[in-house]
């Protein structure tokens, strides 16, 4: 699916670009864009040895352990077949605590330790098991309580009230995290060989 | 407003590291462990980001973006999404500092209360960059058939922006 992505999206651009002219814009984003995705990753590094660290304290110190427990009774319906008190499933209720609270530089390396440990607990190949889909899935959709930088450029762009949106943004956002959860469900028959 | 948000980061960083503390864990170690860890995580991500990066750069500076946008719009204005939001409704999945740009723009030209802003930001703040979770996540597991992950990722972006649209109308038009 990314493969096919991943090729429309550069093929047509290349193509569109020859068509209408702008070859030389197309090659400049071309080089221009691939030191930006190094650049991107620099300043994630920092971010992530941070949360890496907080992480492994919380760890350490039984935090994750009694969140885990805490929002067990959902996550346990959700992730059938992971161990409840396993890594994974500590990892994923980390991830979808630190999405609550709009943590997104803690959400990202957590949810990726969350895949690494699922991998190995479902002895995974290269193919996606149903439980790392859906868990993507809810990380595409937004957890966020409090949609702060939303709320700051709109008080930046002179908004009174700034957060007069919340009780639509979340009608939005749990509307389409229950579309997403569904569609993983529904769709979990769909199967990885080609 | 930005109250809240400038709480939230460094109260979960005194709570963990008063716990860890309390608790006799060897916090400094245990941080540099963990840091360590961060660091190839970050450098597991950057493959798929180059390739992700590389394939939106293409695509917007070719102009392949705005076609799309005009030719999307007339099946958006019967879902009751007004034209103007539309750029954003495409970019947002793709690229969060793209849309950011484009929501500014909204904001700037409607202004932040009227129903095209306000639609504009529940848009934003519902929806997540939803191509980068998947590139990133699936990247640094080394995941390559992620089966029916986008597809119901792009469901639930649809739904969200549909429901950000009549939200808006709902809560403050009617």
């Amino acid at each position: 699916m990314m493969t096919i992505l991943f090729c429309a999206m550069i093929l047509s651009g290349i193509f569109l670009g020859g068509l209408t002219g702008r070859m030389p814009q197309v090659s400049q984003a071309a080089i221009e864009q691939s030191g930006e995705a190094v650049t991107l990753t620099l300043s994630l590094l920092g971010n992530f040895c941070l949360w890496g660290g907080m992480m492994r304290i919380a760890e350490q110190a039984g935090l994750t352990r009694a969140a885990a427990s805490f929002f067990s009774p959902l996550t346990r319906r959700l992730f059938g077949g992971l161990n409840p008190k396993g890594t994974a499933m500590r990892a994923i209720t980390m991830n979808l605590t630190a999405n609550l609270l709009g943590l997104g530089g803690a959400a990202t390396p957590l949810g990726i330790t969350a895949m690494k440990e699922m991998k190995k607990e479902e002895r995974a190949s290269h193919t996606a098991t149903n439980n790392m889909a859906l868990f993507v899935v809810m990380n595409t959709a937004s957890l966020q309580l409090i949609p702060t930088t939303t709320a700051m450029l709109r008080s930046a762009a002179g908004s009174p009230h700034p957060l007069d949106i919340l009780p639509s943004v979340w009608l939005a956002s749990t509307v389409s995290v229950l579309c997403g959860i569904a569609a993983a469900r529904l769709l979990s028959f769909w199967r990885g060989g080609q | 407003m930005s109250g809240i948000g400038d709480w939230a980061i460094p109260s979960v960083i005194f709570l963990i590291l008063m716990a860890g503390w309390l608790r006799g864990v060897n916090v400094f170690d245990c941080f540099l462990a963990g840091a360590r860890e961060g660091i190839s995580t970050a450098f597991d991500i950057l493959p798929s980001l180059v390739a992700l990066v590389l394939s939106i750069g293409i695509f917007r500076a070719s102009g392949a973006l705005d076609l799309l946008t005009t030719a999307i719009s007339p099946a958006a204005r019967l879902l009751l999404i007004p034209r103007e939001v539309v750029p954003l409704a495409l970019l947002r999945p793709v690229s969060g500092s793209g849309a950011l740009v484009i929501f500014q723009d909204l904001l700037a030209q409607f202004g932040p209360d009227s129903m095209i802003g306000r639609i504009a930001s529940v848009m934003e703040g519902s929806t997540e960059t939803t191509f980068y979770t998947i590139a990133v996540y699936y990247g640094a597991a080394s995941i390559q058939k992620t089966r029916h992950t986008l597809p119901a990722a792009l469901f639930a972006d649809l739904t969200g922006f549909l429901m950000s649209a009549l939200a808006v109308r709902w809560f403050f038009y009617s």
